[in-house]
C-alpha cells in the first residue's frame, strides 16, 4: 500500500515535461532543488536530533563557489563544481567540530551565529561577492555536450540528480549507520556505553548532510544563474527548517513534501501579497501550534485510523 | 591615538548595549530553557519606536522614551509568552520555531509601517556636545551610554541576587521542579522574566538609536551579536553576558575599524576558541 503510493508519486515526477508550460516544469524543477535540500537538513533534524538553524551555509557555499569560478576565475563547470563540492564540504567538517561541542539549544544558536557569519560575509565582503548586488550572468553546465538552457532539460537534470540523492539518503538512513545515528538520536549515552562514539557518528552525518546542502546549491545556482546573499540569509535556512518540520521531521519523504509546499505557498502568495516572511512567520506558528508532528505522519494517521475503521 | 580612545569608547557603547540585549536573553533562556529568536525583533521595535516618537514630538525625552517602549515591547513580550510560548512547554524546539517565526513577523510588520530606508533617531539635544576629557574629545551620548548600562548590570544584579524575586529565580533557574513544588509559581515566574527581558531589549533598542539608527534587517545585525556574547560568556550567567558583550564590542568594533571586510570572521574567532576549551563558556556551569 505504501509502497504503490511511493510509486505513484515517483512516477508522477515524470509527468510535468509532457503535460505542463514552462513556468510549471520550471517551479517543479524549484520544487526538486528545495526537496533535496529540505532531505538533506532533515538527515540533522529528524534522524539525528540536531536541529540545525544554519543549513543555508552549504547551499550559499557551495553556490557562491561556484558562481565565483565560474565567472570569475574561468573555471569549467566540471571542475568548479567539483571544487565547490569540496569547499563546503570541508566548511561543514569544520562548523561541525565547532557546532557539535553543544547539543540542543546551544547546537541550534551555534549553527544560527555560524551561518549569520557566513551571511555577513557576503553581504560586507563586496570587492569578492559583489555585496547586495550579488553575481550575475552565470552559465549552466552542459554535462556531455547537453545544453541545459531549456526549463525540459533543467528539470530532467534537477530529476536525475535528486533520485540520486534520494536513494543515496535512503541508503544512508537504512544503513546500519544509520540505525546507530537513530541510537544516539535517542539514547546517545546508552549507545556510548555499548561502544559506539557518539560525537563521531554526529560529525559523519553532519558533513553528509552539508555535502548534500551543498549539491542543492549547485542546482540552485544553476537554475537561476544568479545568486544573492539572501541564499544564506536565517529565512532561507528557516524555510528548510518549516519544510522538515511541516512534511514530517524523520520520516524519509515528508521533507520532500513539505519543501513542495513551502515553495508553492512562497509562488502563489508571493504573486498575491508581497509580506512573504509575515506569511512564513504565520505559518510558522500555525504548523508548530497545530500540527506538531507534520502533515504527512498526521495523513498517515488519518489513513491508518480510516482502514482501521473499515477492516 | 585619538583613533584608539575614540574606537574604544565605540566599543563600551556598543558593549553596553549588547549587554542590555544579551542579559534578558540570557535570563530568559537560563530560567527558561528557552532560546529566544524574537529578541533582536524586540530590540529592532524599539529603536523604530524611538525613531517615530522622537521625530514627531518635539522635546520628547529619550529616557522617557526607552521607558515608554520598554513597557509597550515588554507587554508584547508577555502577551506572546501567554498566548503562545506557554502552550508548547512540553516541546522546546517548538518554542523556538515560533519565537522565529515571531521574528519574521515583527520584522515584516515594521518594513510595512516604516519602509525600508533607514530612519536616524536623533541625539538629546543636551548631549550633542562633545565633552572634553585629559584633552580628548568624547561624544557625550556614548559616555552616558556606557554609565546607563554599568547602571544596569548593577541594578540587575540586585534583583537577582538581593531581592525575593530574584531568589525564586534563580530557585527556577537551578531546579524548576523542587522550586514549583515548595510553592513558588514558576510559570508566573516565566512571564515575568519574559517581560523584564523583552522590556530591557526594547529600551535597549531605543538607547542604541542615536548610534544605530533604525534600519530593516537591524534584527538580523544584533541577534547574532547577542548570540555570539551569551555563548562566549556562557548561557544563563548575568556576569558572562556582561563579560561577553564588552569583548564583542570590542572586537567588533576594532574589527570594523581596522579590518572592515573581515569583521565577521574576526567576530567568530573568540566564540571557536571559548567552545573549544570551555564549551559552557566562561562563566557558564556544566549542566546548568
Amino acid at each position: 500500500m505504501k509502497w504503490i503510493g511511493a510509486a505513484l508519486l515517483g512516477g508522477s515526477l515524470l509527468l510535468p515535461p509532457f503535460l505542463a508550460g514552462d513556468f510549471y516544469i520550471n517551479l517543479a524543477s524549484q520544487i526538486l532543488i528545495a526537496a533535496i535540500f529540505a532531505l538533506s537538513l532533515n538527515l540533522l533534524v529528524g534522524f539525528g536530533g540536531m536541529t540545525s538553524l544554519g543549513h543555508a551555509s552549504y547551499l550559499g557555499v557551495a553556490a557562491y563557489l561556484s558562481a565565483l569560478l565560474t565567472s570569475r576565475y574561468g573555471f569549467g563547470h566540471g571542475t568548479a563544481a567539483l571544487i565547490s563540492i569540496s569547499g563546503t564540504v570541508a566548511t561543514a567538517a569544520f562548523f561541525g567540530v565547532i557546532a557539535l561541542r553543544a547539543t540542543g539549544l546551544g547546537f541550534l544558536m551555534i549553527t544560527l551565529a555560524l551561518s549569520q557569519v557566513l551571511w555577513g560575509l557576503a553581504y560586507r565582503m563586496s570587492n569578492v561577492t559583489n555585496g547586495d548586488n550579488g553575481i550575475t550572468g552565470l552559465t549552466r553546465p552542459a554535462p556531455f555536450g547537453i545544453s541545459l538552457d531549456s526549463p525540459v532539460a533543467f528539470y530532467w537534470f534537477a530529476l536525475i540528480v535528486t533520485t540520486v540523492a534520494f536513494l543515496m539518503m535512503m541508503v544512508f538512513v537504512s544503513s546500519a549507520f544509520g540505525s546507530s545515528l537513530k541510537g544516539v538520536r535517542d539514547q546517545s549515552r546508552r549507545m556510548a556505553a555499548l561502544g559506539f562514539n557518539p560525537w563521531l557518528i554526529r560529525w559523519i552525518t553532519f558533513i553528509y548532510a552539508g555535502f548534500w546542502g551543498g549539491v542543492a546549491g549547485l542546482l540552485y545556482v544553476y537554475y537561476h544563474k544568479y545568486i544573492h546573499p539572501s541564499s544564506l540569509s536565517t529565512t532561507s535556512s528557516a524555510e528548510a527548517l518549516l519544510g522538515v518540520i511541516a512534511g514530517g521531521s524523520g520520516t524519509l519523504g515528508g521533507p520532500a513534501v513539505g519543501a513542495a509546499l513551502v515553495l508553492l505557498l512562497k509562488n502563489y502568495a508571493s504573486a498575491y501579497v508581497e509580506r512573504w516572511n509575515m506569511l512564513l512567520g504565520l505559518v510558522f506558528l500555525f504548523i508548530v501550534l497545530v500540527m506538531p508532528a507534520g502533515i504527512v505522519p498526521g495523513v498517515t494517521r488519518l489513513m491508518a485510523a480510516l482502514r482501521g475503521e473499515t477492516r | 591615538m585619538q583613533f584608539w580612545i575614540i574606537q574604544g569608547l565605540n566599543s563600551l557603547s556598543l558593549g553596553g548595549l549588547l549587554f542590555l540585549l544579551s542579559s534578558g536573553f540570557s535570563l530568559i533562556f537560563g530560567l527558561m530553557r528557552l532560546a529566544n529568536l524574537t529578541h533582536g525583533a524586540f530590540f529592532m521595535l524599539g529603536t523604530y519606536f524611538a525613531a517615530t516618537a522622537l521625530r514627531s514630538f518635539d522635546g520628547l525625552n529619550i529616557w522617557v522614551t526607552a521607558i515608554g517602549a520598554g513597557i509597550v515591547v515588554a507587554a508584547l513580550g508577555g502577551l506572546f509568552e501567554r498566548l503562545v510560548l506557554t502552550r508548547l512547554k512540553t516541546n522546546p524546539l517548538g518554542q523556538v520555531l515560533v519565537t522565529l517565526g515571531m521574528s519574521f513577523i515583527i520584522s515584516d510588520a515594521c518594513l510595512m509601517i516604516w519602509g525600508g530606508d533607514s530612519i536616524p533617531v536623533p541625539t538629546p539635544q543636551n548631549l550633542q556636545a562633545p565633552t572634553r576629557l585629559f584633552g580628548f574629545v568624547f561624544p557625550t551620548y556614548r559616555l552616558v551610554l556606557v554609565g546607563l548600562a554599568i547602571v544596569a548590570a548593577i541594578a540587575l544584579y540586585f534583583l537577582i541576587e538581593r531581592t525575593r524575586l530574584g531568589a525564586m529565580i534563580r530557585a527556577g533557574v537551578d531546579d524548576r521542579q523542587m522550586a514549583r513544588a515548595v510553592g513558588i509559581p514558576v510559570s508566573n515566574l516565566f512571564t515575568i522574566v519574559f517581560c523584564l527581558g523583552a522590556g530591557i531589549a526594547g529600551a535597549a533598542g531605543v538607547l542604541g538609536g542615536p548610534i544605530l539608527s533604525a534600519y530593516p534587517g537591524l534584527d538580523a545585525d544584533m541577534l547574532p551579536l547577542a548570540l555570539i556574547v551569551v555563548i562566549l560568556g556562557g548561557i544563563g550567567s548575568l556576569l558572562g553576558a556582561f563579560v561577553g558583550s564588552f569583548v564583542i564590542g570590542f572586537i567588533y568594533t576594532f574589527g570594523t575599524a581596522l579590518f572592515p571586510e573581515l569583521a565577521y570572521i574576526i567576530l567568530f574567532l573568540p566564540m571557536i576558541v571559548v567552545i573549544a576549551f570551555r564549551p559552557q563558556g566562561l562563566f557558564g556551569r556544566v549542566g546548568a
